[in-house]
């Protein structure tokens, strides 16, 4: 019998997914308080995997000319310039004879530009949102209006200064969308808990793309297949530790068991409280969320929308069962009526 | 393979006699991902390296299949790396199997408008041949109050720091011995 | 660090894990602010005022560590009475010389020695960079010196240190770097705070610092502040320099530069070194202390390496047949001699000096004007290319059916098709196997070499010209392997390591070196390499096996030492500073220097010996002097030879500045090296008029995403898609001023060039309050040029060629320009505007900026912007 969670709620997925003793659930935990954004982790995947270009045109987005995950980037790194302290630092314009900040309206020229990505639906124009959030404050002011940039005089200068840079990657859902709706089985659930796409399988139906929540799987536009991060499934196989892991310089992607990186990311949103920034936070790692936890989960030093990220992910088939019910019940009650009318008829 | 070994293959039969109910995990699991594994695990051989791009020294792996590189990360022995490499570092097997390495010679004659094709062997004794002319024609024994040169300022050389140790010792043994003086690198720079 | 060295800051991430504060001082926010404790946005080029004021913020509240300061370094030294400052001479030290713009060092002397020890005068010293040979040595000095271990003696250096830096006050700082004071003392609270007996703090710098006209007085003022400090020879302190290629350490060691030969033995001089003795004493100094007394032992057994057999005793080891230098023969000088066509053939080895070199349109010209070309590279790089794709195509100043330079590309092998040593940033050699074979054509260096050595000398075989002795009778057989024949790499390193002539056992040590022909050794300071005839520099122990300083991987010279100077991390008994920093120590029940390092020191002189009065060369090392390779054995606070602008650190402005200078008269460095050459256009500074036509601060470095000039980023696509077109950094403030918008496109201009680059408005770079006056930068990638997979104009063809007096490098991290919005002009257009500019800033006719301006008063003419 499948598990009552099967759909939704806390789960261990693989033991789910039919494998007997499988082993602990393997994931990231992406710490983004020490990233560099080096990006070391795009091209060691890139290299592991034979993940073509994505495309060669300058984005605006601070230093991101990557622009989104997509079938050709796997991991994707983001970057967000804000006029807000970073916590731990001395703010760094302090006294400085500057105006008001302009990354917002840097942010909202970039989020206008793409690039073909040789994917679909790729780096659309106006995406990532992440780029068009910098903003004062936590709260997403909307898209600036363009105008000249740097009005302003010393009084009203920008002196905090922030520069977030955070690793995107497949979350490798606990209830994983792409995964239920995948009509082929080409998609599936691997014995360390993560979701991977069979490319001997995939016929290009693109059901998963709509279904992500995070808008990660996407397709590759000269072999119609949907592409995404495997967390390596190759090199789990023997042991070794996925690609952009193993290269991170500073660690801020971890892999291991998913229960001990969970413990892990609770100390270390402990110590980044303990040391001045409040607003250290976990994503994604909660097995009570909206898609059952991530088997790759963040520490984030803003709002999830700010990064690109969706606030509230849902597995777009949580209503699935209620769904399957109530078409059931339409069913029976139009077999039902059309029993009763041959019935009647008889009769 | 046997007609019962493929129906038991049938993914369909797998889901349903399996402990897979509803087909995502083991019963999904294609030939393909069963038959994975990661191509470091089937390399022929491993060389120990060191990345060639900045001054940090970061240990590499370059493995090998068939003669080829397929692929280059980290070492994690190195004290200095621990595994870790920076984006330049994690390229370095497209750098050295870049479809856009030359891996021929090529020549330009003088006033020439195009590229020519030229034999190495001979390349190496037209460069000799312009070497020694350039070197007589340069030359010059002592300087003006009779005190010794042993020198030519017609030949000149800058080379990359990506040279190894041995390369560069060559490098100025014979030059020096040639008595060309003008040898720099990218250390001046 | 994080932009250029990511890896390399694992271990800064490392620290700050373990509580350590991160300072990180930048013209702009980089991807290293964002992770440092604090960000101190600097004016480029003023280095040398806020290291300065960290000095004085030392000496004037006496946070300097006493106990190391008066035993480990030369402060307490006594000066002699002729020193005169810069602070009574508006920015110049005594002894300048106006003829030559050099200075004589005799009045900068140690009291009572004599006269200063060099056979070279000052501008010898400039034109062949003498500078590069103190790089594993100090400069040569007497041993014996007056001192005065209260420091109170008007004319000690610590007296004369606390009054040079008396002017670099905090307001001073300010003023200068555009660095807020409240900035300012946090750096110097925070790095005195953290140094001491218990603590060490460490400088790390980029070799950005090196390519300015006053670049090795910055790395002096560094390595100043760490003396005082005590962070000198001790773990976690030092100054580290972050080198950016792969094995640019070792291509000074084992140099490719014309000044200097394997073990930064200097290359004869037509006039100071006629003869083996003369060439050897002037390295030696007969009466000099430290290890470079020896200089006899090197010299002769790089001789006999080099010339094998035919170098006997009776002839001098050959020294007759080394070529002998008569000035400067450097890279930028090479290029003008092209020009001027005087050089036939040039040999360009994995180097792209269209892109990577100051002056690009100088470079392509140069090459555009030769015999003929030998590009060996493992892409098709501008520097091949020039005669077909140069920006100068365009303006018709180069057209391939006039160009008779004759072009030979040849592939060269990558780093995993042949096997060899790299020497990292820390002098550490590192071993790699060769993986497969090179494809096609490509060959290493190492073959090429060989074999058109090989070839050469066939062909001279016959010859009975002089001149061709040195060929013919050079050491030259080395054993080949492989269908390639590639000679092989370990029999060269066993010949750099040095061996026993008669028994041909390897050297352990370069103590082993004898001066009488029986060993012959390539390169002394790697003797050790090759111990045992075991292949040192290929050992992998792994790093988690071994103690933190992994003494075990790979080879690091001098003799396996990760940390030089070491002894300092004892005091003078021979005890460690303090439990927390214990790296090397005294044992006494032993009788020796014991530790997790080698010790830097010979290991049973005791730290109570004490040498007689006169004794020289090892011996005349005192038991308690670190700096075993001084002619002292201090650490210099103040140099009293060998630093040809000055024995301490001034702020100059760059030479391209658009202020006056706020310290001193002088203006730029009195003693940089000037090129005057029809091509070498400069912008000009005050104090000369019509500074305000290029009234921006223009500077260059790298994005981790590239590498230098491109030749092995813009080829490889999963890195050319990271960073895929020139762009240039601007501050929204500028973008307001100069009507850029972002991702818009704009021209910068200098009287050399005009480049154009996409725009980036970023809060990430600031305007800087600078002498009351706003000072604009921008930044730019250095990277781009015309071929690869990504392309762009590329920043180096903006500067021109000035160069600091010690080393020979180049001034390209800062400049002046005009940025003006849209795309730069094409063609003859192109050639006007630069015109244009240089009319309009007086500069069609060539004037150079006068070297001294100490006549010119302080307050700048030149303020209108």
């Amino acid at each position: 019998m499948p598990h009552a969670n099967a759909l939704y709620g806390p789960l261990d997925p693989a033991p789910d997914a039919g494998y007997e003793d499988p082993p602990p659930r393997m994931g990231f935990f992406t710490d983004t308080s020490v990233c560099i954004g080096c990006k070391a982790c795009e091209v060691a995947c890139k290299e592991w995997n034979g993940v073509p270009e994505s495309g060669l045109d300058l984005l605006g987005m601070s230093y991101d000319n990557t622009g989104a995950l997509t079938a050709n980037s796997w991991r994707h790194v983001a970057f967000v310039e804000q006029p807000r302290s970073a916590g731990w630092a001395t703010p760094a314009f302090a006294g400085d004879p500057d105006g008001p900040a302009i990354s917002p309206v840097t942010a909202a020229a970039g989020a206008r530009t793409s690039t073909d990505t040789g994917t679909d639906p790729g780096l659309e124009t106006g995406s990532p949102a992440a780029a068009a959030r910098m903003s004062g404050g936590p709260e997403f002011l909307g898209m600036p209006g363009v105008q000249p940039p740097g009005r302003g005089s010393g009084a009203e200068g920008r002196t905090d200064f922030r520069w977030l840079m955070m690793s995107d990657v497949c979350k490798h859902c606990t209830h994983a969308a792409c995964l239920d709706v995948c009509p082929t089985g080409s998609l599936f659930r691997t014995e360390f808990g993560t979701v991977v796409v069979q490319e001997d399988i995939c016929n290009g139906c693109g059901y998963c793309i709509s279904a992500c929540p995070y808008g990660v799987i996407d397709q590759r536009k000269d072999d119609g297949r949907a592409w995404k991060c495997t967390l390596c499934y190759d090199r789990l196989g023997v042991g070794m530790t996925p690609a952009c892991a193993q290269a991170c310089p500073t660690e801020s992607i971890q892999y291991g068991e998913l229960d001990e990186l969970r413990e892990r990311a609770a100390a270390r949103v402990a110590k980044l409280h303990e040391r001045g920034v409040p607003e250290a936070r976990l994503y994604g790692h909660d097995p009570n969320d909206g898609v059952g936890g991530d088997g790759a989960f963040f520490l984030l030093l803003d709002e999830p929308e700010v990064y690109g990220l969706p606030p509230d992910p849902i597995v777009t088939t949580r209503d699935l069962p209620a769904m399957w019910k109530r078409a059931g019940l339409a069913a029976m009650t139009m077999a039902v009526a059309t029993a009763v009318a041959f019935l009647g008829r008889r009769r | 393979m046997g007609v019962r070994s493929w129906f038991e293959g049938w993914p369909v039969y797998r889901q349903l006699t399996g402990t897979d109910p509803l087909g995502r995990g083991a019963a999904a699991k294609s030939d393909g991902s069963r038959a994975l594994t990661a191509r470091t695990d089937t390399a022929d051989s491993m060389a120990r390296s060191v990345c060639p791009y900045c001054a940090v020294g970061c240990g590499q792996r370059v493995f090998v299949k068939d003669g080829q590189v397929s692929q280059i990360e980290g070492d994690p022995d190195s004290p200095i790396s621990r595994g870790r490499l920076c984006p330049k570092g994690a390229a370095s097997k497209s750098l050295v199997t870049s479809p856009l390495r030359q891996t021929t010679v090529r020549y330009r004659r003088p006033y020439g408008t195009e590229w020519e094709d030229l034999d190495l062997d001979t390349a190496l004794n037209m460069i000799a041949d312009r070497v020694l002319a350039a070197r007589d024609e340069t030359w010059e024994d002592v300087d003006a109050e009779g005190r010794p040169l042993n020198r030519t300022l017609g030949i000149s050389s800058l080379g990359g720091a990506t040279l190894d140790n041995e390369e560069n010792y060559l490098i100025k043994k014979l030059f020096t011995a040639m008595g060309a003086l003008q040898i720099e690198n990218q250390a001046r720079i | 660090m994080a932009e250029a060295h990511p890896v390399g800051f694992q271990w800064v991430m490392e620290a700050k894990r373990r509580g350590a504060k991160v300072f990180h001082v930048d013209p702009r926010f980089t991807r290293t602010s964002a992770l440092a404790d604090s960000y101190l946005a600097i004016r480029a080029g003023t280095d040398i005022a806020l290291l300065g004021g960290v000095v004085r913020y030392i000496l004037d509240n006496e946070l300097d560590f006493r106990e190391y300061v008066v035993a480990y370094t030369n402060a307490a030294t006594i000066v002699t009475e002729e020193y005169a400052d810069t602070e009574d001479m508006h920015g110049l030290f005594s002894g300048f010389n106006d003829d030559n713009a050099t200075y004589d060092q005799a009045s900068w002397r140690y009291e009572g020695h004599s006269q200063n020890q060099t056979t070279r005068d000052s501008e010898t010293q400039r034109e062949t960079a003498a500078g590069l040979e103190n790089e594993s040595h100090g400069a040569p000095v007497g041993g014996e010196t007056e001192r005065d271990e209260t420091l109170q003696h008007p004319r000690c250096v610590y007296q004369i240190l606390k009054r040079h830096f008396a002017r670099y006050t905090p307001e001073m700082v300010e003023r200068v770097c555009g660095i807020p004071q409240e900035k300012f003392l946090e750096l110097a609270q925070a790095w005195t705070e953290n140094s001491g007996r218990d603590r060490t703090g460490m400088l790390v710098y980029s070799v950005g610092w090196t390519q300015h006209s006053v670049g090795v007085q910055y790395i002096r003022t560094g390595a100043i502040i760490q003396l005082l400090l005590g962070n000198v020879g001790r773990p976690g302190g030092g100054v580290m320099a972050l080198r950016g290629h792969a094995s640019i350490q070792g291509s000074t060691d084992i140099p490719t530069l014309f000044n200097l030969l394997p073990g930064y033995l200097p290359m004869p001089h037509h006039a100071n070194h006629p003869t083996l003795d003369a060439w050897v004493d002037s390295i030696a100094h007969p009466g000099q202390k430290g290890f470079w007394g020896n200089a006899r032992t090197y010299g002769v057994n790089l001789l006999k390496a080099y010339w094998g057999d035919a170098a006997t005793a009776d002839n001098d080891y050959c020294y007759g047949y080394m070529p002998r230098m008569t000035g400067d023969h450097g890279t930028y000088q090479q290029v003008l001699d092209m020009i001027d066509g005087k050089i036939k053939g040039y040999f360009l080895l994995g180097q792209n000096p269209a892109v990577g070199s100051a002056h690009g349109r100088a470079q392509r010209l140069g090459m555009a004007n030769l015999d003929w070309l030998v590009v060996r590279d493992l892409f098709m790089i501008e520097s091949a290319t020039f005669w077909q794709n140069a920006p100068e195509i365009e303006t018709g100043e180069i057209a391939p059916e006039r160009c008779r330079t004759e072009v030979f590309f040849l592939p060269a092998a990558s780093h995993v098709e042949k096997e060899g040593t790299f020497t990292q940033t820390q002098r550490l050699l590192q071993w790699r196997e060769k993986a497969v074979e090179p494809p096609g054509d490509a060959r290493s260096e190492l073959w090429f070499f060989y074999h058109l050595g090989r070839i050469i000398r066939e062909r001279l075989a016959a010859s009975t010209k002089p001149r061709d002795r040195a060929l013919l009778d050079l050491a030259w057989d080395y054993p080949t392997h492989g269908p390639n024949v590639e000679p092989s790499a370990e029999a060269v390193l066993r010949e750099i390591n040095g061996y026993d002539v008669a028994t041909g056992r390897p050297l352990a040590s370069f103590t082993e070196m004898k001066d009488d022909g029986s060993t012959v050794g390539g390169c002394w300071i790697y003797t050790g390499v090759y111990a045992d005839g075991v292949n040192q520099a290929a050992r992998r122990k792994p790093g988690s096996e071994q103690s933190l300083v992994a003494p075990e991987w790979g080879w690091a010279w001098p003799a396996n030492r990760r940390i030089l100077y070491n002894r300092a991390s004892a005091d003078p008994d021979g005890n460690p500073w303090s439990e927390r920093k214990r790296y090397v120590w005294w044992d006494a029940d032993k009788s020796e220097w014991t530790g997790y390092d080698v010790p830097d020191f010979e290991k049973t002189k005791p730290p109570s010996y004490r040498p007689e009065r006169d004794a020289s060369g090892v011996a005349g090392i005192a038991g308690d002097d670190p700096f075993i390779l001084q002619g002292d054995g201090k650490g210099w606070l103040y140099a009293p030879t060998g630093v040809l602008d000055g024995p301490m650190p001034t702020h100059y402005e760059p030479v391209e500045s658009p202020v006056r200078n706020p310290l001193y008269r002088q203006q730029a460095n009195p003693t940089r090296k000037v090129y005057t050459h029809p091509i070498n256009t400069l912008n000009p500074s005050p104090p000369q008029e019509h500074s305000q036509v290029f009234p921006y601060v223009f500077t260059v470095s790298r994005l981790t995403e590239h590498h230098t000039a491109g030749g092995m980023s813009r080829t490889v696509s999963p890195l050319a898609e990271l960073q895929p077109e020139m762009f240039v950094e601007v501050s929204p403030e500028l973008a307001a001023l100069r009507g850029l918008s972002h991702l818009g496109w704009a021209h910068l201009v200098t009287s050399r060039a005009a480049v154009e680059a996409k725009v980036l408005v970023t809060d990430r770079v600031t305007p800087l309050r600078v002498d009351g006056r706003i000072i604009h930068q921008v930044w730019l990638p250095y990277h781009f040029g015309y071929e690869g997979l990504v392309t762009g104009d590329s920043a180096n063809d903006l500067f021109g060629i000035t160069l600091d007096p010690n080393v020979l490098i180049q001034e390209s991290k800062v400049g002046t320009c005009d940025v003006r919005p849209g795309r730069r002009p094409r063609g003859q257009d192109l050639v006007d505007l630069v015109v244009d500019y240089r009319r309009r800033s007086g500069n069609l006719v060539h004037r150079y900026p006068p070297m001294v301006t100490t006549d010119v008063a302080d307050t700048s003419s030149d303020q209108e912007a």
